[in-house]
């Protein structure tokens, strides 16, 4: 009789010989740690709008709990398609050009593996959201990642894009504002890249799941930059403008034969988004404005409140301006990513997650997330300051597209009130 | 100056110096801001919400409806006013509808209250009737749900 291990040669090699999650693996350190205060956390602190959730109780009371068409619920499409107009001004048609998916996540699934063929090539700023490279292999292809730095805002430039161009590029995976950076793009850069995308006949996915949450400048939607719409599959969904992660809900937008393709596959795997999601999210585009633009102030006043702490702390931070992370550079603590994260959980017992889990460029960073109270913020920096001054950090810089004027000295003690 | 009041209302513990931070503003601009808000009563005082059945100290809280004559010239105002000085009495407010006031009031037990109607609310000249209702839970005040249940369930790392 066979013993249990051996039955992992049967696991497709594709699959074993695939990484898991960098994430997975200080998870299970966190949840054996007691009274942690977590900046670890990838989703909204608040909980989905009630209306939101009272609509879709309604929905459920009123019967509505069978399949939807495979595309989705064609309202919903109708209302996906009114705000993405409204709000960048790119047009897609619900019929054809519109694709209800189970969360970003599914939507990324299928547009890889209706567009990739095997050794295409997929270009992936980095560091980079934990999923892309996986996913990309699975479908065959292979995931090119191309490095960003602090120093330049952790933005992706045209020519780093060029150079990484082989015969064999397909697409350009792109996502901003980013997780784990909080970098967003500008206008300007996006179209140097558009015009690059062009020249080489590439595809683009833009997973654009942060679009809502940006605090500096305007988000451009990539789709919406001139001859982009028709190469684009453009992701995004209602997890994080809306707090919506556990619903499950997003959606892909592009020309109708991507759509279609994207369709085929998503038919037969998943048939449609649950329909209790798609009565949820078209409460969120009904009605969810106001929340929305409530939970976006709120995050930016928390975004302001952790750029100071960094800096009075003394880590080198880039200015995020979007999503609700911020990537500070911990290297002058002498410490690893993951010993910096380890080390601070254990003395500290507040956890970050080790930014090598987002590709080999976020070593040296850890990933805050500020998606956490302001009393937990100021207690988990207050932590983390003494945690540096023991490593010998001082006070000085921080980079990011404003420039503060003048330097502050460092915190005596904490404001009270 | 919206926005201060804003932060102060969800939590008046919040410094200067923070809200400062917030939003993107000097320190004592916000600082000067808030003391002119006080000082204009804009900000009336900072309070805090407490619990006070879990704290295991026994309130007796009653809603009185209050039916007034009112006076020429001031209208309401005047009973009002004078029902507002009475310590007992937390909150006063004119409403629309059966009855004129509506006018909580916080005692030891009910006897207390029961007294405090009959003894100086109802005696007030101007006030026509009363009705006395005691509160038996309270569920929600200022925003502020008591027993939440909506705690914080995410996982502690995700990515």
């Amino acid at each position: 009789m066979k013993n249990q291990s051996s039955w992992s040669s049967y696991v497709n090699p594709l699959v074993s010989s695939m990484p898991s999650s960098g994430i997975r693996k200080f998870f299970d350190l966190v949840s054996g740690t007691k009274g942690v205060i977590s900046l670890g956390v990838g989703e909204p602190d608040f909980i989905t709008p009630w209306h939101i959730r009272e609509a879709c109780i309604y929905s459920l009371e009123k019967g509505y709990t069978m399949y939807t068409s495979n595309q989705g619920l064609f309202e919903l499409r109708q209302a996906i398609a009114g705000d993405l107009e409204a709000a960048y001004g790119v047009a897609y048609d619900p019929g054809k050009e519109i694709l209800v998916t189970v969360g970003v996540s599914e939507g990324l699934d299928l547009a890889v593996r209706a567009l990739v063929c095997p050794g295409d090539e997929v270009l992936i700023p980095e560091p980079s959201y934990v999923s892309y490279a996986p996913c990309v292999s699975l479908a065959g292809g292979k995931a090119v990642t191309i490095p960003t730095v602090m120093e330049e805002g952790f933005r992706i430039t045209a020519e780093k894009i060029e150079a990484a161009i082989t015969p064999r590029t397909k697409i350009l995976l792109m996502c901003y504002p980013n997780n784990p950076t909080g970098a967003v793009m500008d206008r300007r850069s996006l179209l140097e890249i558009a015009e690059v995308v062009k020249a080489h006949d590439l595809l683009v996915i833009s997973d654009e799941i942060y679009s809502r949450l940006t605090y500096v400048g305007e988000h451009t939607c990539l789709a919406s930059l001139p001859g982009l719409r028709e190469r684009t599959v453009l992701l995004n969904g209602f997890s994080k403008a809306y707090a919506m992660t556990g619903w499950r809900i997003g959606y892909a937008a592009g020309n109708p034969d991507f759509i279609a393709a994207m369709t085929k596959i998503h038919q037969y795997t998943m048939l449609c988004a649950p329909i209790t999601a798609q009565m949820a999210a078209l409460e969120a585009l009904k009605n969810g404005r106001l929340a929305m633009t409530q939970m976006v102030q709120q995050y930016n006043r928390r975004r302001l409140l952790v750029i100071h702490a960094f800096r009075e702390m003394g880590l080198p931070c880039f200015e995020p301006g979007g999503a609700f992370y911020a990537f500070p550079e911990i290297t002058r603590t002498g410490l690893s990513s993951e010993e910096f994260a380890e080390q601070f959980l254990k003395e500290e017992k507040v956890a970050v997650v080790p930014g090598n889990a987002f590709g080999p460029s976020g070593e040296g960073f850890v990933r805050c997330s500020y998606a956490a109270s302001v009393e937990d913020l100021s207690e988990a920096f207050r932590r983390m300051a003494s945690f540096c001054r023991a490593r010998g950090v001082r006070p000085k810089t921080i980079l990011g597209p404003r420039s503060f004027a003048g330097e502050k000295k460092p915190a005596a003690g904490q404001a009270t009130g | 100056m919206k926005e201060i009041l804003e932060i102060l209302e969800s939590d008046a513990r919040l410094g200067a110096e923070d809200i400062a931070i917030m939003l993107g503003m000097d320190k004592e601009e916000v600082r000067r801001v808030i003391k002119e808000l006080e000082d204009n009563k804009i900000i009336l005082k900072y309070i805090t919400l407490v619990n006070w059945e879990k704290a295991g100290n026994e309130k007796v809280m009653a809603m009185i409806e209050v039916r007034v004559a009112p006076q020429r010239d001031v209208g309401y105002d005047a009973v009002a006013e004078r029902i507002c000085r009475f310590p007992e009495v937390r909150s006063v407010r004119l409403v629309s509808g059966a009855y004129d006031l509506a006018v909580f009031i916080e005692g030891k037990n009910m006897r207390e209250i029961s007294n405090f109607v009959a003894t100086k609310l109802a005696t007030i000249e101007g006030v026509l009737s009363t009705a006395t209702h005691f509160i038996l839970k309270t569920y929600k005040q200022d925003g502020v749900m008591f027993e939440d249940g909506e705690k914080d369930r995410r996982l502690a790392v995700s990515p």
